[in-house]
């Protein structure tokens, strides 16, 4: 019989760092030239935002400008997680390429941060817009810090949203992927008072809010731009708590089903 | 580089999809140096084992190896280039891109330059992957395949959608990576690539190998012989004769399958002095295929018309 080559092919660190570059840097450049993706994830919040929170805005106090960035930078920040992370593994789940990448000596875990940075970048660039808005155009009076502190809560807001975008991509495959996201998207950002105070909702709506991850990133934008809300910290907590959940989930399902 | 190292292997390997038996206990060696070709109607169990030897599932039982490793392993990957049948590659990224991206993957990869000559996208480079023709995103997927410097190639249907000149150039490429000592394993619905590359052919039939060998075997055990000629003879008629096993009329040529040529050419020199064009050929694969697993059907269904012959 004939004996088994054992080939060992190892790769320096150095190497396996370059993995990890190369793919967040084309996952980066795929969705930035991609304007079906870009387009609507950076203007739908901005616009909301000029509409509501700037033209219509003082109509409803003079803090409104102030409170309607902070939802509207949730708002942003949710997109790109779940489309950027649901839609293209749906996507990529049904054209094959996943399969493809499986087979091919990839790092998975290269991959996902590939996805994550894709996602937090596009965050960024929705905050800095908001921001931007607020400050040039509705003069909304903010400190250095106040705008760093959103940001940051922003940017790594995002993390819950793609993994739950993960999660829901493990679900469903090929086109019933936008379907189904928006399908949680728009009501999880109406239910946890993104467009409406949570005050003016129903008691038993108002009373549900804590179920959604959006409303817990809510609360911390909202606190970043200066309106008390208490103890912070458990937001962060229940933040990580989801992401960690949805994680887990989604790695056991691609896991079995691939 | 010795010729008879074994690169990837299944043993005895089982794998069950809920009660289909997609693969029924097979073994399958592919060696250094050789192109092994996968052969087999839709369902037989192909994709089922070039899965387990990918790490893309595992087997119920038995064992699949790469390299002597779990082919789940990322080490044991290094060493392998992969053309699925479809893969829907990043449309806005650039061929050039993709090449860089997945030459990143792997220990000593090809140059960009190197890899887009060897695959023949050389012009390719700077256009974004979803403005190609389909042909062209074949090649690009070829190139992906090789650019690693693999030991071991799987190529799914690797020539779909390609026009004649591109499928010669592939066909090139493969024998001079198979001439460095690499091996690849091939599947195929074009019976002539297969006679084309393969050293050896192995035939899957309902999870089960059903005939393993050489090309040159496998016709061997086909006694079929291929008569075509020009003739003013009636086709159905001809059918009739006991000579002939089929007949039927191709372009503007009766074709005529028999398992004693020299009768039949005899008696259709008698019966029309003025025929023209004839042509006398062993069998095909595609006989051989159709005879074998029609031998390993019997008593079941017929075969659910496999394989096409191309139509070139």
């Amino acid at each position: 019989m004939n004996a088994m080559t054992t080939a060992p092919f190892d790769m320096p660190l150095r190497r396996v760092l370059q993995v990890y570059l190369q793919e967040a840097r084309s996952e980066c450049l795929r969705y930035l030239r991609y304007p079906g993706f870009l387009i609507p994830t950076l203007c739908l919040p901005t616009l909301f935002y000029l509409m509501f929170g700037v033209v219509l805005g003082h109509a409803n106090g003079a803090d409104a400008p102030r409170y309607l960035l902070a939802a509207y930078g949730t708002f942003g920040v949710m997109a790109p997680g779940m489309f950027g992370f649901g839609v293209s593994l749906a996507m990529e789940r049904d054209g094959g390429l996943l399969m493809l990448k499986r087979a091919l000596p990839m790092p998975p875990a290269a991959y996902l941060i590939g996805k994550m940075l894709m996602a937090m970048l596009v965050a960024a660039m929705v905050v800095t817009l908001l921001l931007s808005i607020a400050v040039l155009i509705a003069h909304v009076p903010l400190q250095p810090l106040q705008m760093l502190r959103l940001f940051a809560v922003d940017l790594f807001g995002v993390l819950p949203f793609c993994a739950l975008g993960l999660l829901l991509g493990t679900l469903v495959k090929g086109q019933a992927g936008p379907a189904l996201i928006n399908m949680i998207y728009l009501p999880m950002a109406f239910l946890s008072g993104l467009w409406f105070p949570l005050s003016v909702m129903p008691k038993v709506l108002q009373q549900l809010a804590p179920v959604w991850p959006s409303y817990h990133l809510n609360q911390l934008a909202l606190a970043a731009v200066g309106f008390d809300r208490g103890a912070v910290w458990s937001n962060a907590l229940a933040l990580c708590a989801f992401t960690a959940v949805f994680l887990l989930l989604a790695v056991r399902r691609l896991r079995r089903h691939g | 580089m010795d010729k008879k190292t074994t690169l990837a292997q299944l043993r005895d390997a089982r794998k069950r999809y809920g009660r289909v038996q997609a693969l029924n206990g097979i073994d399958l060696s592919l060696h250094a140096g050789e192109v092994l070709a996968l052969l087999g109607p839709n369902g037989a169990g192909k994709t089922t084992a070039i899965g387990l030897l990918l790490g893309l599932m595992r087997p119920d039982a038995g064992s699949a190896t790469l390299f002597g490793l779990d082919p789940q392993s990322l080490q044991a990957r290094r060493g392998i280039g992969v053309m699925l049948q479809d893969a829907m590659l990043p449309a806005t990224l650039r061929v050039g891109e993709l090449i860089r991206l997945t030459c990143s993957y792997y220990p000593t990869p090809r140059t960009l330059q190197e890899t887009a000559e060897l695959a023949g996208v050389t012009d390719l480079l700077q256009r974004p992957y979803g403005k190609l023709s389909s042909g062209q995103q074949r090649r690009v997927q070829f190139a992906l395949a090789v650019c690693g410097r693999p030991r071991v190639l799987f190529l799914d249907e690797p020539t779909v959608g390609l026009d004649i000149a591109s499928r010669r150039r592939l066909w090139a490429a493969i024998r001079e990576l198979v001439g460095e000592g690499n091996a690849v394993l091939l599947t195929t619905h074009y019976l002539e690539e297969a006679e084309a590359l393969a050293d050896r052919v192995c035939m899957l039939a309902h999870g089960s190998v059903i005939s393993e060998g050489s090309v040159d075997a496998l016709r061997a055990r086909v006694c079929l012989k291929q008569v075509r000629c020009t003739t003013r003879l009636d086709v159905a008629g001809i059918g009739q004769w006991p000579e002939v096993v089929e007949a039927r009329i191709e372009g503007d040529r009766v074709w005529m399958s028999t398992t004693a040529a020299e009768a039949l050419v005899r008696r259709l020199f008698d019966a029309d002095p003025g025929l023209s064009s004839l042509e006398v050929h062993a069998a095909g694969l595609a006989e051989a295929f159709t005879q074998i697993t029609g031998e390993a059907d019997v008593a079941t269904e017929s075969v659910d018309a496999p394989l096409q012959r191309e139509a070139a």
